[in-house]
Order: C-alpha cells, then sequence, then structure tokens
C-alpha cells in the first residue's frame, strides 16, 4: 500500500519510557463521611462502602453510604442555608464565594487531577489537561453570572428556586460536579450533591475544599451512596430541583417520579452521536477526530461519536487510516503521561461493553480490535470498531459507553443526514468536511444539541450543552445554562 | 313555522382538520354540541386514537418544510392569519355567542385573537435574536448557540376560551417553525374548526397545524404519550391528569409545557417566552484556522 512507505511507525523502533505522574502530593483518607451543613458527619446506619481503582483492583477509601436520614438531614442543612444566608445575600457576594472556589480549584488541580485518575480510571492527561482545569473554569464563568442575572433573561424577573438535589454520573467526576454546583450557587440556589458510588472521592476533596473555602454551612452538601441513595433524593418532598446526568432509562424514572410534584428538572442523558464525514474532509483531520470523538476517555462520554458514517468513496481509505490510528493509541496504566486510553471505569460497565461486543458480532458486524496488550489487573477494553453494521443492529441504535464504534456508510448527503438522526438520541454530532455551505447544512439539519464541525468533544462553560429528543431536557453551560435554576416570573 | 317563501339556511358541517384537508373523523363518531338552550347547535366529530396518529403523521411530514421556511415567510403567513381572521370577525363572533359567550366578551375575543397573531407576527424573525448568544470559548473555535424547532408539539387548549385560547398556544408553537396537533375546547370548538378555515386560507402549509375535536378524557393519554411527538402543552387539566401527562410524556423525553391557570385575555399570555417553550437550544462549534 502506497500510504505505508510514509508512515510513522512509533510503536516499532521507539519505545516510550514510564512516565507516571507521582503520588507523593496528594491526600486520600481512609473514610469519609457525609459533607453536610459544612461538617463530615457520619452516616446514620454507620455504612460505608469501597472505592477501588479501576487500574489495578486495588482499594483507595471507603465513602459513606447514606440513607433516608441522612438525606434528610442534608436537604434540611440546605433548607437552612437557603432561607438563612446564601438567599439573602448580595448576589456579589455570593459571586466572590465562587470565584474563591474555582480559584482554589486551580491551585489544588494536580491533588484533584491524580486522585481523579485513580479512582476512575481515565488517563492522568485528560484528568490534567481538561477535567480539572474545566471544572475550575466552569466556577469561574458562573461566578460572574450572579449579579448579573437580570441580562440573561430580557425582560424578566427570575429568582431563585431553592434547594437542588444533583446527582452524577462517573465519567467526568469533578468536572460534572462543577457542571451542578457552579449554576446552581450563581442563581442562589443551594445544593445537594451525590457523586456516583465508582468516584466519589474528588466530590469529598471538593467538599474539604468547599469547607476550607469558607462558604457559609450547609449551601453546598455532598453525600455519598448508590442508585437507592439518588432515589431518596428525588423524591425528598423539600426539594426544588433535581439535575440529573445519567442514562435515559434512569432519567425516565426520575421523571416519573417527579410527576405531579411541582420539581423543576433537568436531565443530560445518553446519546448516539454520529460524526459524518464526507469525502470532502482532510481525512487525516477527519481521522484525528474520530479517534477523539470514540476513544476520548474510553468511550465513556455521553456525546461520543460513536457512530462514524463515512462517504462511500473515502470509506476504505478512512478506515484504513482509522485501524493504522488504533495500532498507536497506548492504553495501559492511567496515571502514566503517554497514556492515551486508560481503564474502564468499573467491573461492571466492562461487562455491558462485552456484552454488547457480543451483540454486535450476533448481528453479523465483523469487529476489528486494535492489537494492544492490556495490563493483567483492571478492567480493559482495546479500541474496537465495527464495520459492516445496519441501522437497526443494537450497537447502532444504543448507547455503550465505551470505546467502540460502529461504522457505515453513505453516498449522498441526504442519506448521511437521515442515516446521522436516525436513533431516539439526539445530544451530539460531528460533521466533516470542507465545503462552508454543506457545514451549515448538516449542522442545521442534525436534531442534535451540540454539533462540532471539523472538530470534536470539545467542552467550554460558556457553551450551552444537552440533548434533543431522548438525550434530555435542559441545558448546562452558558446563558442557557442559568435557566435550570431560577423560576422566570410571568 | 317558516312561510312557504323563507329561504332555509344551509347549515355548516364541521369536520376535523388533518394534513391540511377536512375529513370527518375515521370512527365515525359524533357528539352533540348544544346552546345554553339546548338547542342541537352542531353534529361535532368525535375523534379517536387513529384520528391523532394520522394527524401526528402529517404534522412530522410538514415539519422539514416549515422549519426551513425563512423567519421572514413564516412572520409573513402569520400576519396573513391575522388578516383572513380580520375578514371573518363578525363569523367568528357569532359563533361565540352560539356558543354561550356574550355579544361583548365574543367581540374582544375575536379581537384580541387578531392582535395576538400580529403579536407573534412581528416575532418571527426576532426571537431568534433575543436568545441566541456566541459563546466566547476559552480555545480556537467559533462557537454559536441558536434557536430551533422542537418538532412535533401536541396541544390541549384551554376548554373556555374557544378561539383565543387555542390561537395563544398555536401561534407561538407555528411562528418558531414547529408542527402542531390541537385538540380543540370540548365544550366551545366550533371557533377551531373555523379557524382551520382560516389557516386553510393564509398559505399556512398543510400539516402545520392539525386540529382535532373530541373528548378530553378519552385523547389526553394519547396526546401525552406518542412517541413521534416532541412536545406537549396543556392547560387546564386538573392536578390529577397533569401528573399522568408528566407520567406519559416520559418515556420519549417529551417537554412538557403547562399553562395553567393563564389569563388569555391578558398581555401576560403573550411573550416571547411562550416561543421559547417550544425551541431547543443547539450549540455549534468551528475551528479557526488558516
Amino acid at each position: 500500500m502506497e500510504s505505508q512507505a510514509n508512515k510513522l511507525a512509533f510503536n516499532d523502533g521507539w519505545q516510550y519510557a514510564p512516565a507516571p505522574e507521582s503520588t507523593d502530593h496528594i491526600r486520600i483518607d481512609e473514610k469519609y463521611d457525609l459533607f453536610i451543613g459544612g461538617e463530615f458527619v457520619a452516616p446514620e446506619e454507620g455504612r460505608y462502602f469501597e472505592t477501588i481503582n479501576p487500574a489495578n483492583e486495588k482499594t483507595l477509601s471507603s465513602v459513606a453510604l447514606a440513607n433516608e436520614a441522612d438525606i434528610d438531614r442534608a436537604v434540611k442543612a440546605a433548607r437552612k442555608a437557603y432561607n438563612g444566608p446564601w438567599s439573602k445575600m448580595k448576589a456579589s457576594e455570593r459571586g466572590k464565594y465562587i470565584f474563591r472556589i474555582a480559584r482554589m480549584l486551580q491551585e489544588r488541580a494536580r491533588e484533584f487531577a491524580t486522585i481523579e485518575t485513580l479512582d476512575g480510571g481515565k488517563p492522568i492527561r485528560e484528568s490534567r489537561d481538561i477535567d480539572i482545569p474545566l471544572a475550575a473554569a466552569h466556577f469561574f464563568y458562573y461566578a460572574g453570572w450572579a449579579d448579573k442575572l437580570a441580562y440573561a433573561f430580557p425582560g424578566r424577573d427570575t429568582r431563585s428556586l431553592g434547594v437542588a438535589a444533583q446527582i452524577i454520573p462517573w465519567n467526568f467526576p469533578l468536572l460534572m460536579a462543577s457542571w451542578k454546583i457552579a449554576p446552581a450557587l450563581a442563581c442562589g440556589n443551594t445544593v445537594v450533591l451525590k457523586p456516583a458510588e465508582t468516584t466519589p472521592l474528588t466530590a469529598m476533596k471538593l467538599a474539604e475544599l468547599i469547607q476550607d473555602a469558607g462558604l457559609p454551612p450547609g449551601v453546598v452538601n455532598i453525600v455519598t451512596g448508590a442508585g437507592a441513595t439518588g432515589a431518596t433524593m428525588v423524591n425528598h418532598p423539600d426539594v426544588d430541583k433535581i439535575a440529573f446526568t445519567g442514562s435515559t432509562s434512569v432519567g425516565r424514572i426520575i421523571r416519573k417520579s417527579l410527576a405531579g410534584t411541582n420539581k423543576k428538572y433537568t436531565l443530560e442523558l445518553g446519546g448516539k452521536a454520529a460524526n459524518v464525514i464526507f469525502e470532502d474532509a482532510a481525512i487525516d483531520q477527519a481521522v484525528e477526530g474520530i479517534i477523539n470523538g470514540i476513544f476520548f476517555n474510553q468511550g465513556h462520554v455521553c456525546c461520543a461519536g460513536s457512530r462514524l458514517l463515512v462517504q462511500e468513496s473515502v470509506a476504505d481509505e478512512v478506515i484504513d487510516k482509522l485501524r493504522e490510528r488504533m495500532e498507536t493509541l497506548i492504553i495501559g496504566d492511567p496515571m502514566d503521561k503517554n497514556t492515551d486510553i486508560g481503564a474502564i471505569n468499573s467491573a461492571e460497565q466492562l461487562e455491558t461493553i462485552q456484552s454488547y461486543l457480543k451483540i454486535g458480532q450476533d448481528e453479523g458486524a465483523e469487529m476489528y480490535q486494535s492489537s494492544c496488550d492490556v495490563p493483567g489487573s483492571g478492567y480493559w477494553c482495546r479500541p474496537t470498531i465495527f464495520t459492516g453494521v445496519s441501522q437497526s443492529n443494537r450497537i447502532v441504535q444504543e448507547e455503550i459507553f465505551g470505546p467502540v464504534l460502529a461504522i457505515q456508510t453513505f453516498r449522498t448527503l441526504e442519506e448521511g443526514l437521515t442515516k446521522a438522526n436516525n436513533t431516539p438520541y439526539g445530544l451530539s454530532g460531528g460533521v466533516w468536511t470542507d465545503k462552508g455551505a454543506k457545514i451549515f447544512k448538516m449542522t442545521q439539519s442534525m436534531r442534535a444539541g451540540v454539533i462540532w464541525a471539523n472538530t470534536f468533544n470539545k467542552f467550554d462553560p460558556t457553551s450551552p450543552f444537552g440533548g434533543y429528543k431522548e438525550s434530555g431536557v435542559g441545558r448546562e453551560g452558558g446563558l442557557h445554562g442559568l435557566d435550570a435554576y431560577v423560576k422566570v416570573e410571568v | 313555522m317558516a312561510e312557504a317563501s323563507a329561504r332555509v339556511p344551509v347549515e355548516k358541517t364541521y369536520k376535523i382538520y388533518i394534513g391540511g384537508k377536512f375529513p370527518r373523523t375515521e370512527s365515525g363518531r359524533y357528539f352533540l354540541l348544544q346552546d345554553p338552550k339546548g338547542a342541537v347547535i352542531a353534529n361535532i366529530c368525535r375523534g379517536s386514537r387513529k384520528d391523532f396518529r394520522n394527524a401526528v403523521v402529517a404534522a412530522r411530514g410538514a415539519f422539514a418544510g416549515w422549519s426551513a421556511a425563512t423567519a421572514y415567510l413564516r412572520g409573513q403567513i402569520l400576519y396573513r392569519i391575522a388578516e383572513m381572521l380580520e375578514g371573518r370577525h363578525d363569523q367568528f363572533v357569532a359563533e361565540l355567542v352560539l356558543q354561550g359567550v356574550s355579544k361583548r366578551k365574543a367581540k374582544k375575543e375575536v379581537d384580541a385573537t387578531v392582535d395576538r397573531l400580529i403579536y407573534y407576527a412581528g416575532w418571527a424573525d426576532k426571537y431568534q435574536q433575543v436568545f441566541s448568544s456566541v459563546n466566547p470559548v476559552n480555545s480556537s473555535h467559533f462557537n454559536f448557540s441558536v434557536l430551533e424547532p422542537t418538532g412535533v408539539v401536541s396541544m390541549l387548549v384551554p376548554d373556555d376560551s374557544g378561539l383565543l385560547g387555542l390561537v395563544s398556544n398555536i401561534a407561538p408553537a407555528i411562528v418558531g417553525g414547529n408542527t402542531c396537533v390541537v385538540l380543540a375546547s370540548e365544550s366551545m370548538p366550533l371557533c377551531a374548526i373555523s379557524f382551520a378555515e382560516v389557516l386553510h386560507a393564509s398559505d399556512v402549509p398543510a400539516g402545520v397545524v392539525n386540529i382535532l375535536t373530541g373528548f378530553r378524557e378519552e385523547l389526553t393519554t394519547q396526546f401525552a404519550s406518542h412517541m413521534d411527538v416532541n412536545a406537549v402543552v396543556f392547560c387546564d387539566s386538573e392536578v390529577g391528569v397533569a401528573k399522568s401527562i408528566h407520567i406519559e410524556a416520559a418515556d420519549n423525553m417529551k417537554r412538557v409545557i403547562s399553562r395553567v391557570d393563564t389569563r388569555w385575555t391578558d398581555d401576560s399570555a403573550q411573550s416571547p417566552y411562550f416561543v421559547r417553550d417550544t425551541q431547543e437550544t443547539k450549540t455549534t462549534w468551528h475551528p479557526i484556522g488558516g
């Protein structure tokens, strides 16, 4: 093959020396209590559960299992803080507390990044360069809104909602905490936040930071537990707002349990984004975009480009280059700064992914995985692509939440568009072409909340994020993200 | 009773409005609309679930074209609807009176309806500018957020405001590029069907607005649960019904818009925020480079 001659064979002649991030600068306690009313308090039942490092299955710490009484205590603390200092405080002063969180996060960024990677399995490069800086930026962005809300809702007054119960996933633990907490506080609410059960540690470190920042007690409460704890939060009668990021199936359950209440909700749910590559795209850049789209964070990304739609005339070229590029991906120790793909977040998620690998093959698709070795302990999945899939295949319609790409081809723009839109989801999409008019045609016609053109998986505090159709309700980020945390007066 | 030479008036058959046509309900069922004294005014189609499904198909089919129509065109069509309604002012007053509204109130309601259409006609090419944003991201990308219509909207419009309540819900949805399926007021359905005739004469593309008559109790579940409907609007449901609408709507993450307790004659019943209710925010990124 012609391109072979020019291929840069990094993995053959070159070896990467190990470049592990050190852990001597971090502190992880043996166990974490619940952060309620500005203090760390033991759970009522005295039960704790372990959180492990998915890259080696070793226990990192234990966190409290909150029950109904604990949630009630947290909601009461949040209500007290809301009625007391927080809703009475001058908005500009409220903002200054949020700025303070942003600055302290920047100061402690290295510790947060290290713990995020240990607890969740994502490459340190991503925690360090994406998750933690973005989380700090999110607080910094919303801090400034606190005293400017009148400009966000032209012609209308707004008021805060009260107590927000916030439930976040394990794929971007601290970042999702910041997406939830920052706008809620800026709009004058108080919060009870629950991190995912497999990734509670950076949320508990955030609790420490918030305590150190001197926020009035009860403004932010952080509780730990699994699904049952989350359900208790959703159903607590004194909660005014539910913010949830997670699966569409849990989103449905939440909506049904909220029916008949006046609780406001925002739901950021699943996705099955199409990354659409036209023949006139810059192919090498597009291949990088495909790689980033599906293998970023092991594919544990709700907006991941998990479907590749490639124009038939360039399909062979794109798929060849994709396979070549997959071979160069380094999978392994998430703490190594050279690692591209870290550990799958949990045994349970690995099982889900593996079940889809089987489903894909059973449906008749052809599976290709990169040939890399994976470590002996921990949870791992090689970068995987499926070709020969059809629109109705489950691996095309359902969210896998792993490093698994389903590849389809198309001939005309209309066919590509129809296929791109043909799932129940509508969170994100990508389009790659050098033609401006085609970009706008595609970005306008793809039914999804975030569209990346000639790029993918970019995030920013100023940029609203959220889904169409079954990918959720409401937006997070940007001016539009404020709407989730205020009542707009008639 | 009538003298031999008197002319017998021609009465109108009130039918439903689906995909730009006026069929009878496929079910062949009807219910009687009577005036306050019990005299029969009309046989009204008792629309069925299948009528609703047909209407959703029509609305979905019309969505691509209507949502892509320019804001200027949508504004002109809204204005055209107002013109057509103004021209048939007396007919609508008469229909409202026939259904028990006082002449004075009826006249006010028709006036307010025309004005409401003009109000939204004017928003067609402006709400986007009010609610959009260019987002100053911390990287070399151009990033902007715009509103796009949610899709097909089902509407349970107010029972006690047969014309104004109907139009106050249809107008903000369609001016934003949505298509809709509406269940008319059950106790005052006449104006809804006559309004369909107004729409029909106003260059509103077939399927953009579909209007059914029928029983609220029978059809509410369908309006809330249909998997190809993107949003449901309801206006005067009891708490229990509202709860079931929320439950039914959850399966396909339908947006639920409650306009309970709205005073339709009031200025507070019109707003660009009503347009925004059935809009999605789409954010687009593109690199900036050489």
